[in-house]
């Protein structure tokens, strides 16, 4: 086995990777900001939840290993999605557990993966991010992140310091957005009715900008706004918190179309 | 009842269109959860209660049998007895052949989600028995013949408006033209209406909130008090409840009666908490002539071992159907059967199979807030994940979706192969989009039906980085 590097490494998740390179960056760019240096490991695709939330053990196991190969040589691993994150953390070590080759390297890797917010506050301690942005915002607490691993004050904690953003709770930050990974194509008319409850709640608070962490759920949420005609803007928490909220939002053209 | 769930996507069609319906799910999502913050938030003790209830329950689950040994030990002594059943069919028969020995006309209900798990009420009905719930939510919903919409507010579906129709239409012999505006009105009515019937009844059936195996005691909390004039004006009380129901002293039922009253409605204590324990003794004021406790099975103790063995700590507060965005957006009715929202996900396949139940562990968006509130502290979502994995060893339902993951999950295990293939896709995709997002996509409608989809930047993040660039 490669020996420990003591570079972070990052886990994009697929859809950074596929739709959103921009969170990447921005992802890469705070945690080196906050000192680390940043390795993208080629051979990553994905956590396997897809097939882990439907059912399908055989396969969520077998990317689960992969996963685990992939990043066993570094010393972290940061994810910018409180799911993906969730799922190493919570999820592998009961899924390997029952693999000797693996349930130890499972472990290892569940006790080194953070998700992106939490690991600048928690553990490199970061109180504040040099960045700008002249918005009303409101924060979605996402479902894993929030339950599975804690994530609640950290985001709220860098956002504050962010030169000219004021932030504005949602009475509900912490109901689901009607996501749910397939439940969004399995049930689409009841993922609907949940994230109709999301965006007026959100929108209620007068922001124009919906932020959060995980992209499954900006994606619902910008996709969803959109459809209805709104021009409130959604982004992952990182773009803000980097300083790359220079170019278009979630959903949004690079030119705006004329007229 | 004919359970329904296996056309649970119709059942939330139908519901989302129900304007009443939605206007009483907003009305609850806007009751119940804050109800339930303000009340823990009164109690800082809250979540070490919800420790200790934990600990006893699973030390009961773990001993059931003594337990259960032990109750009906103490249930003889104090004169009543215990029916032991195995099946919704043999709790009906025994309950029938109860009623019949009594040469009972007229029963009585308090409420008891395991009488609507037998359905008992038709049977008692169709054998000539004249049966009526005195709970108020259970006797609107019989009146209009429905299914209960949540394990605690049976009704809670309905406004006030249909109430008063059903009332309307119910109570032929009040003035049509009374004021049945208001809900003191309604409650009123009801009571009215029931009284002459707790009078008149030969049988009063309970369900059980906790069965106390020290004393042999039944637990029944209520805030109308209808279930004290159930049990205790009848000549005949028959308890119905499931094996799981027992705790083992009366200082647990206290602890666990701590929990149940704050998750379920935001109240530090249940207005009625009663303790029924044998029959009326020489000397006591009133109290049945005879006590009978039938113990339902119907699947449980198949739950003792195994992946499901923690749901058996449910003391069917509601707080996961008051908190379930689902259930929010739906309503009971959609789940199909008795029981709904996330303990109904769990429980249904299991008691009525997971062919006809398949679709309710699916319908979740496994957000944890269940689990997060449940006093219990079951894990709702990992046992959701259980019943997606018996599904998926079943084989094929739901095909197309089936060959997408599979698509997928053959790319996702060649890391080349996926980065070319999710490069080119995004590549494509974002020159196709023109405003930033589609309004529609082949083989994404069920998406694009109602959202956007936003479209792809257009470059793979890792790749990009790998080559250099740096946003
Ligand atoms: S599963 Fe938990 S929250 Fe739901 S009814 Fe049972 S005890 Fe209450």
């Amino acid at each position: 086995m490669a020996e420990t590097s003591p570079d972070v490494a990052l886990f994009a998740t697929c859809l950074v990777d596929a739709f959103r390179p921009s969170v990447g960056f921005a992802a890469a760019k705070l945690v080196e900001e906050s000192g680390s240096r940043v390795v993208v490991p080629e051979a990553q695709t994905c956590c396997g939840q897809p097939a882990y939330n439907s059912g399908d053990r055989a396969t969520a196991t077998k990317i689960a290993k992969q996963v685990v190969d992939t990043f066993a040589p570094f010393a972290a691993v940061v994810v910018p999605s409180g799911s993906c994150a969730g799922m190493i953390k919570q999820h592998y070590p009961a899924l390997l557990a029952d693999d000797p080759a693996y349930a130890a390297k499972a472990k290892a890797l569940a006790a080194k993966t953070h998700e992106l917010l939490a690991y600048l506050v928690d553990v490199r301690k970061m109180t504040r991010c040099a960045a700008r942005c002249s918005r009303t915002a409101t924060y979605h607490d996402s479902c894993s992140g929030l339950r599975e691993l804690g994530v609640k004050a950290q985001p709220r904690t860098l956002l504050k310091s962010v030169d000219g953003l004021a932030l504005i709770e949602a009475p509900n930050a912490e109901t689901c957005c009607g996501f749910g990974g397939t439940f969004c194509v399995k049930y689409p008319e009841v993922s609907t009715r949940i994230v109709d409850a999301k965006i007026t709640d959100a929108i209620a608070t007068g922001a124009d900008l919906v932020l959060g962490g995980d992209l499954g759920c900006l994606m619902t949420i910008a996709g969803r706004l959109s459809r209805q005609g709104s021009t409130v803007e959604v982004r992952h928490v990182a773009e803000v918190l980097a300083g790359l909220d220079d170019r278009p939002a979630i959903g949004v053209a690079k030119t705006p179309p004329q007229g | 009842m004919d359970a329904t769930s296996h056309t649970f996507s119709a059942n939330a069609r139908t519901a989302l269109a129900d304007v009443k319906l939605q206007r009483a799910l907003d009305r609850l999502a806007e009751g119940f959860p804050a109800r339930r913050r303000d009340a823990v938030a009164r109690l800082p003790e809250f979540d070490a209660l919800r420790d200790a209830a934990v600990a006893i329950k699973d030390h009961t689950i773990l001993n059931l049998d003594r337990y259960l040994e032990r109750f009906e030990a103490k249930v003889l002594e104090a004169g009543g007895r215990v029916h032991w059943c195995r099946d919704a069919a043999e709790a009906r028969a025994t309950i029938l052949s109860i009623c019949t020995r009594a040469k009972a006309k007229s029963v009585t209900k308090g409420k008891t989600m395991v009488g609507e798990e037998i359905a008992i009420n038709d049977h008692l009905a169709a054998n000539g028995l004249d049966v009526v719930e005195t709970d108020l939510g259970e006797y609107i919903i019989q009146l209009r013949g429905e299914p209960p919409s949540h394990i605690i507010a049976p009704a809670i579906h309905l406004s006030k408006d249909q109430v008063a129709d059903t009332f309307r239409k119910a109570h032929g012999t009040l003035p049509p033209a009374r004021p049945l505006t208001e809900s003191r009105a309604l409650l009123e009515e009801a009571r009215t209406v029931l009284r002459s019937r707790f009078l008149g009844a030969d049988v009063g059936i309970t369900g059980a909130n906790f069965l106390i195996a020290e004393t042999g005691s039944t637990v029944t909390v209520t805030n109308e008090g209808n279930a004290e004039l159930t049990m205790t004006l009848p000549r005949v009380h028959i308890v119905l409840a499931s094996i799981e129901k027992v705790v083992p002293t009366l200082e647990d039922a206290a602890t666990m009666l701590r929990v149940l009253a704050r998750s379920a409605t935001g109240q530090d204590v249940s207005v009625y908490t009663s303790f029924a324990t044998g029959p009326r003794r020489p000397g006591d004021l009133d109290g049945p002539e005879e006590f009978n406790v039938v113990l339902l099975d119907n699947g449980r103790s198949a739950m003792l071992e195994g992946e499901l063995r923690e749901m058996l700590r449910c003391i069917r507060c509601g707080a996961c159907l008051n908190h379930c965005p689902v259930y929010a957006a739906v309503g009971g009715h959609a789940y199909g059967w008795v029981y709904s929202g996330p303990m109904g996900a769990v429980l249904t396949p299991a008691l009525i199979g997971l062919d006809p139940a398949k679709h309710l562990p699916e319908a979740s968006t496994l957000c944890g807030r269940c689990e997060e509130v449940c006093p219990m502290r079951i894990p709702i979502p990992k046992m959701l994940r259980h019943w997606r994995e018996r599904s998926w060893q079943r084989g094929p339902s739901a095909t197309r979706s089936r060959f997408g993951l599979a698509v997928w999950a053959f790319v996702a295990a060649r890391p080349r192969l996926y980065r070319w293939a999710t490069g080119a896709v995004a590549a494509l995709l974002a020159r196709l989009a023109t405003r930033g997002r589609f309004a529609w996509l082949p083989f994404a409608s069920a998406w694009t039906g109602t959202r956007d989809f936003p479209a792809p930047e257009g470059r793979g993040f890792v790749a990009s980085w790998n080559r250099g660039e740096r946003r």
